[in-house]
């Protein structure tokens, strides 16, 4: 494994595993902790029970907002894709002013801190008269992810050659069939990737969901309320099925990625 | 006369694939943002925000206490908080990433999924986990107790300034990681191949070689940290305790729930907004200054 096995290397490999350990024992805490049947989590554990997976299965807030999240990722994902796919195909195939200029305006969501975009929509979605509810939080997401969707699929397109259009186009295809036939499938791996990514995301997002949700709860908003009313090992069990379902997103989104090269 | 046909035709769906978009991101962003700066200069009143220009919620900024510290002192802790967090991200990504870019032959791959698999968990999974580890009855606790390390739990472990810069190093490294290791992986082997063969030690190859190269990297990933603690106002409500919960970006927070002072929290969030892209703009100058010297290696190697 090693290319050169010395005693500087060593402590080397030493510091690096320290490191991915770091990263890697809060995780595996929190899925260990998950099968014990005490309501204290403490070392160590006291045998092994699915008590708090059913104890959460039985709890219906959260449930319902694992509902919420599901429905609010797909619909944001759907909605970041319909306008960001278009977005990354005419900023690749035409020039036109102020190209750049919403290049980085589209990344603002990424880069700027959560909490500006949440505060900065919620007090102009009240004055477009948009309540604090799912509509908000639908648009919120939505917008951040065309952030993911349209750097994406543009990078995809700058690769792709140009000249495969064309010809579509002289064989007499028309603009819409040549997108169809021809440049979609050369995209589809690329969309694909990003909405996986936009909707794992989406569940996740908590900064500008907090600001525009109201009473609809999403999953990491109402777990969060959880964590801060004490501690309870339910929330132990939905962060290992919330994690499981993340670790499938990610082997399939570098399954594809292998696939697309 | 078909071209100029064409031509209009193009320019006509163009502006039918654009709108969109653009509509949307006029509406739901741009306004958003510039709405946010106008708000800051409005006042509170009892029921309603009254429209009229002033820069009290500034001066109110710097000067009114607020839980014993004036807003700004708490801005100044929430920049040395960031800074602690982005030292020690960037202390824990480098050597990992240089670990597998230079001394892994097999399994790289999967090692740098690895690494990077932490991204994907779920935000309130990390911040949560350092909760039921370091906290009194937690599992630290419990294990140096069993250990008989300690005989009464330690309490200060959780609810302090180190437990909120412990929970952000571990949610932001994976952010440090990546771009550091996309530095180090573009790194040509036959430069440092150069260096070695020109008679320099590892320490100077490393020095005069590696590091630089690496700049690039270590500064987008020390940003993102920077940036994202600066922001974050859930790891220290989670972690932190009675003073060191609220840093700046929960102050905010309390202006938009409690509080009830929105064009306040507007202003101390266009505040935040002002000092990120300042920061963007002179962490990108830098990186490219050093992606400058990166494409003239050659003569600075002399």
């Amino acid at each position: 494994m090693f290319s050169r096995i010395s005693f500087s290397n060593w402590i080397l490999a030493f510091i690096a595993f320290s490191v991915l350990a770091f990263l890697y024992l809060p995780i595996i805490v929190v899925v260990l902790y998950s099968f014990n049947p005490d309501t204290v989590n403490s070392f160590p554990m006291n045998g092994f029970s699915l008590k708090w997976y059913q104890v959460m299965f039985e709890n219906e807030a959260l449930i319902a907002s694992l509902g919420h999240s599901v429905a609010v990722a797909l619909i944001s994902t759907s909605i970041a894709t319909l306008l960001g796919v278009p977005l990354a195909f005419a900023m690749n195939r035409y020039a036109f002013p102020g190209k750049r200029l919403l290049e980085r305006v589209v990344l603002l969501p990424l880069i700027l801190p959560g909490i500006l975009t949440g505060i900065a929509m919620l007090t102009f979605f009240q004055m477009l008269g948009i309540p604090q509810s799912m509509l908000a939080v639908v648009i919120g997401h939505s917008t951040f992810l065309m952030a993911i969707m349209m750097p994406q699929v543009y990078a995809q397109l700058k690769r792709l050659d140009s000249s495969i259009q064309e010809a579509a186009l002289d064989l007499g295809a028309s603009g819409i069939q040549a997108f169809f036939y021809v440049i979609f499938p050369n995209i589809r791996t690329a969309i694909f990737g990003a909405a996986l990514l936009s909707f794992t995301l989406s569940l996740d997002e908590i900064p500008v969901t907090y600001f525009l949700n109201g009473v609809f709860s999403t999953l990491p908003i109402q777990i969060w309320g959880m964590t801060r009313n004490g501690i309870t090992p339910q929330v132990n069990a939905i962060s290992t099925l919330i994690f499981a379902f993340s670790l499938t997103a990610i082997l399939i989104s570098a399954w594809l990625g292998r696939k697309g090269e | 006369m078909r071209q100029g046909n064409r031509q209009g035709r193009s320019r006509f769906v163009l502006l039918g694939i654009l709108a969109p978009a653009v509509i949307w991101l006029v509406l739901f962003l741009i306004l958003p943002y510039f709405n946010l700066f106008s708000f800051s200069f409005w006042q509170n009143d009892v029921f309603t925000v009254r429209h009229e220009f002033n820069l009290l919620n500034y001066a109110k900024f710097f000067t009114e206490s607020q839980t014993g510290a004036a807003p700004y002192l708490v801005l100044l802790d929430t920049l040395k908080l960031a800074c602690w967090v982005t030292v020690c991200t960037l202390l824990l990504s480098f050597p990992l990433a240089y670990f597998i870019r230079f001394k892994v032959t097999r399994y790289k791959q999967a090692l740098y999924m690895l690494v990077i698999i932490p991204l994907w968990v779920s935000y309130i999974m990390r911040a949560y986990s350092w909760k039921i580890i370091l906290g009194t009855n937690g599992i630290l606790n419990s294990f140096l107790l069993w250990l008989g390390i300690v005989d009464t739990p330690v309490s200060f472990f959780l609810y302090s300034d180190v437990s909120v810069i412990i929970g952000m190093t571990h949610i932001y490294t994976p952010f440090v990681l990546m771009p550091v290791y996309t530095a180090l992986e573009q790194i040509p082997q036959n430069l440092i191949e150069a260096s070695n063969d020109l008679g320099g030690n590892r320490l100077r190859t490393f020095l005069h070689v590696v590091f630089p190269l690496a700049l690039p990297g270590i500064i987008t990933g020390g940003t993102y940290a920077f940036v994202l603690s600066m922001g974050d106002f859930l790891a220290p409500s989670l972690l932190g305790g009675p003073t060191s919960s609220t840093k700046i970006a929960n102050i905010v927070q309390q202006q938009f729930g409690t509080s009830n002072n929105w064009p306040y929290g507007a202003a101390i969030g266009i505040v935040i907004l002002v000092l990120v892209l300042g920061l963007l703009e002179v962490t990108g100058r830098l990186e490219r200054h050093f992606s400058k010297l990166e494409s003239t290696s050659p003569r600075t190697l002399r």
